[in-house]
């Protein structure tokens, strides 16, 4: 997976912020292309294209939520399965929304849901086979559609 | 000028910081001592003065004088439509050119120049004066922008520094470059809040430093408020005392000028008065801060929106930010410093001169980029977000604002009609969800597709914002991997190929001018041996000389005299040299004269 091997990491789920942080500064010392602005064309383009990457992997693998999107793509895991009983549930708080009632309940949702992915997350071993990403894949479905829902709630 | 060379090794010649502001520009160098600003403060007026472009302090003059041969500010309307400056328009003496629909161009005296144009001559200008400060050749620069300029505006002021003859090795943004200036990093770690307010524009910039890296967090700002805006309020005021009555351009000028001395004592002074001479009338106000400061207080309201957007942006609260930094001229307004005092709960860092920080940063930038500065990384970010035309006149964000530069996306395109050959990209910038809500960047266009059925073709086209905060787009076939052909429309400001164009015809002004300097000193030449023939021709000497010497003198004078208005100085000078010729014996007959008159001690 290109991003881990951007920060010079073993494909994970559960990444330490800081030490993320440090490798991040350590590799932009290396590869901004403020180190290049004097070399030849080729090698300028080189660092454009070493530090638009290292960014680009800084950015997502930072964020939990992203991070999960990336390694399930990546894993080529797009099925967008709910699991039984939660559209139902979806469906009342909706009726609620609907009411006037506010969207701190699917907030509260939201939160639980980092909770579980970060636990989620953690049994990941690193392989793209692991069935513990299925479940990855399945936490990120069910925040996409509460997201949504939150998402048009305040857009009405 | 000689100076002492520090020898960094392999000479690539000196990188020089360059802050091109809307009101006043610097230059500046980062020596073993630290960063120093070249020469005094250049005014970014241009004017046309005798025929010539001319930048700074001369070209004040000639705006004082005669306002219709002079432009400042112009940095207003770097990389920017003819539809989107009418407000410029309304209070600004821009004087549009006809064509302006295409290509933005303003008219100053004779010429018609684009913003891009303008800037040039500012840089021009400091190129020179860095010269002469370092004794050697500038080639290579620093310039810094606004942050929260997009990409067209970024360009704009890339393509004023190739039309100077410099090759700007990186564009960076202001804020950064002051925080670089302050040498924050000598602490260790902590967050910096940079507030610049200066003649044209504000920026608000949160950074992050860690071991000599400088990580801007967020940055967030509005590119036309600044210092001129108050100056116009004081205007429109002076204007309402006036009558109302329309007042001649110089006058006008003059005006702007007290009104602005009288807007910077009231930061020193609780009362300051303009008086000033209009054309046989005298006017005269008394203006108290008290006043002043009622009036530009939505102005100084304004800059706090963005401010409280980037906090949100950065993740940060007010408590945890460390450090707040002041940039820019407008910055030492109580009112403002008691603003960003109320707003981050912090005394603000003004020990540097907020005139110069920024370009003492670009030197400190300069100084990073030559390998000078080993221990010290500028990691900026893009001001807005980046985005495509998709179905129903939607943006879709490719790169989110505030993404740390370099950044990139790539996104899969494909055909809609059996056998087409090229697909249109149309990239805009800004957070609206519409397109017509956002800033259109460029159409590019991906050309010489293969046929093939709807939907069946796969091209990858990569976005790259590169470390200036300038687009790059690249494309290639996905079956094939082969290069596909990218052709770009910018929206605003020039094509490539115009700033080459600009840059030959450029190159043929100066060929123009240099001949015609050789042909006005070919003619002051042959004004000089015409007049000393015709002062000979009075004396004994000239009687001297054979009829044949005569007539072969006042041929040569003839001959010379029809040679004079050619517009080839090879032909005067030869016609000089022949009635310098013609000319000798009378030369010597004079000189004997001479002679012998000092020796019988009397005067010829």
């Amino acid at each position: 997976m290109k991003y881990f091997e951007a920060l010079g990491l073993a494909p994970s789920l559960a990444l330490d912020p800081a030490e993320l942080e440090l490798r991040f500064y350590a590799r932009s010392r290396e590869l901004h292309p403020d180190r290049f602005v004097r070399a030849s064309k080729e090698e300028r383009d080189r660092a454009l294209e070493a530090s638009s990457t290292l960014n680009d992997a800084y950015r997502t693998l930072r964020d939990p939520v992203a991070r999960a999107e990336y390694v399930t793509t990546s894993a080529g895991l797009d099925s967008k399965a709910l699991p039984p009983g939660f559209l139902e549930e979806m469906f009342e708080l909706n009726m609620e929304l609907e009411e006037g009632g506010d969207a701190a309940p699917l907030r509260e949702r939201l939160a639980a849901l980092d909770v579980e992915l970060e636990s989620a997350g953690a049994a990941w071993d690193g392989s793209p086979d692991s069935p513990s990403l299925g479940k990855v894949r399945e936490i990120l479905n069910r925040r996409r559609y509460i997201e949504n829902l939150v998402h048009e709630h305040l857009s009405d | 000028m000689s100076t002492f060379q520090i020898d960094f090794g392999e000479d690539a010649g000196p990188i020089v910081g360059i802050d091109l502001g809307t009101t006043n520009s610097l230059v500046a160098h980062l020596s073993l001592t630290g960063p120093r600003i070249l020469g005094p403060i250049v005014p970014s007026i241009v004017a046309v003065q005798n025929g010539e472009l001319v930048a700074g302090e001369p070209a004040r003059a000639v705006l004082l004088a005669d306002p219709s041969q002079a432009v400042y500010s112009a940095k207003r309307l770097m990389g920017r439509g003819a539809a989107d400056v009418a407000e410029e328009l309304s209070l600004f003496p821009f004087r549009l050119a006809s064509g302006s629909e295409q290509v933005l161009r303003l008219v100053v005296g004779d010429r018609t120049l684009t913003p891009s144009e303008i800037g040039a001559q500012v840089l021009r200008a400091l190129k020179v004066q860095a010269e002469s400060e370092l004794g050697r050749p500038v080639a290579q620069a620093v310039v810094t922008v606004p942050a929260y300029f997009n990409d067209a505006q970024r360009q704009a002021t890339k393509d004023a520094g190739r039309l100077a003859g410099l090759d700007v090795l990186r564009l960076v943004n202001e804020p950064t470059a002051a925080a670089l200036a302050y040498g924050l990093d000598k602490r260790k770690s902590g967050t910096i809040a940079v507030y610049d307010l200066g003649g044209g524009t504000f920026d608000i910039s949160i950074l992050k430093l860690h071991d000599g890296i400088f990580e801007v967090l967020a940055t967030n700002g509005d590119t036309h408020l600044g210092g001129d805006d108050i100056d116009n309020l004081l205007m429109a005021i002076a204007m309402e005392d006036l009558g109302g009555e329309p007042i001649a351009a110089p006058e006008r000028e003059r005006l702007r000028r007290e009104v602005i001395a009288a807007k910077e004592e009231l930061s020193f002074v609780p009362i300051s008065r303009i008086d000033v001479e209009l054309g046989g009338r005298r006017y005269q106000r008394e203006l108290t801060r008290e006043l002043f400061e009622k009036l530009i207080a939505p102005i100084v309201e304004r800059t706090m929106a963005p401010c409280r957007a980037c906090l949100k942006d950065s993740g940060l609260t007010v408590e945890q930010i460390d450090e707040v930094v002041l940039v820019g001229g407008s910055t030492r307004i109580p009112l403002v410093r008691q603003a960003v005092r109320n707003l981050f709960r912090a005394e603000p860092h003004v020990e540097l001169n907020p005139d110069e920080v920024v370009a003492l940063g670009a030197a400190v930038q300069a100084g990073i980029l030559a390998g000078d500065v080993q221990d010290t990384l500028l990691l900026d970010v893009t001001p807005l977000s980046l985005g495509i035309e998709t179905m129903g006149g939607v943006v879709s964000k490719l790169i989110h604002r505030n993404s740390t530069i370099p950044a990139s996306a790539t996104e899969q395109f494909t055909t809609s009609v059996d056998g087409q050959r090229n697909v249109l990209i149309h990239v805009l910038q800004g957070e609206r969800e519409l397109v017509k809500d956002c800033r259109s960047l460029a159409r590019f266009e991906l050309k010489d597709l293969d046929p093939l059925p709807a939907g069946l073709a796969r091209i990858e086209v990569k976005f790259t914002i590169d470390a200036n905060g300038i687009l790059n787009v690249t494309a290639r076939d996905a079956r094939s991997g082969r290069e596909t052909t990218v052709e770009v429309k910018p929206s605003y400001g020039l094509t490539d190929a115009q700033v080459e164009a600009m840059i030959l015809e450029s190159i043929t002004h100066a060929e123009d001018d240099f001949r015609e300097r050789q042909v006005r000193e070919s003619r002051v030449e042959a004004d000089n041996i015409l007049a000393a023939t015709e002062k000979a021709k009075q004396s004994d000497a000239w009687f001297d000389l054979s009829e044949e010497e005569r007539a072969a003198v006042d041929r040569a004078v003839n001959e010379l005299l029809m040679a004079y208005h050619s517009s080839d100085h090879h032909v005067i000078q030869r016609y000089t040299a022949q009635l310098n010729e013609a000319t000798m014996a009378l030369a010597e007959n004079m000189m004997n004269t001479a002679v012998q008159g000092a020796l019988k001690g009397t005067k010829i």
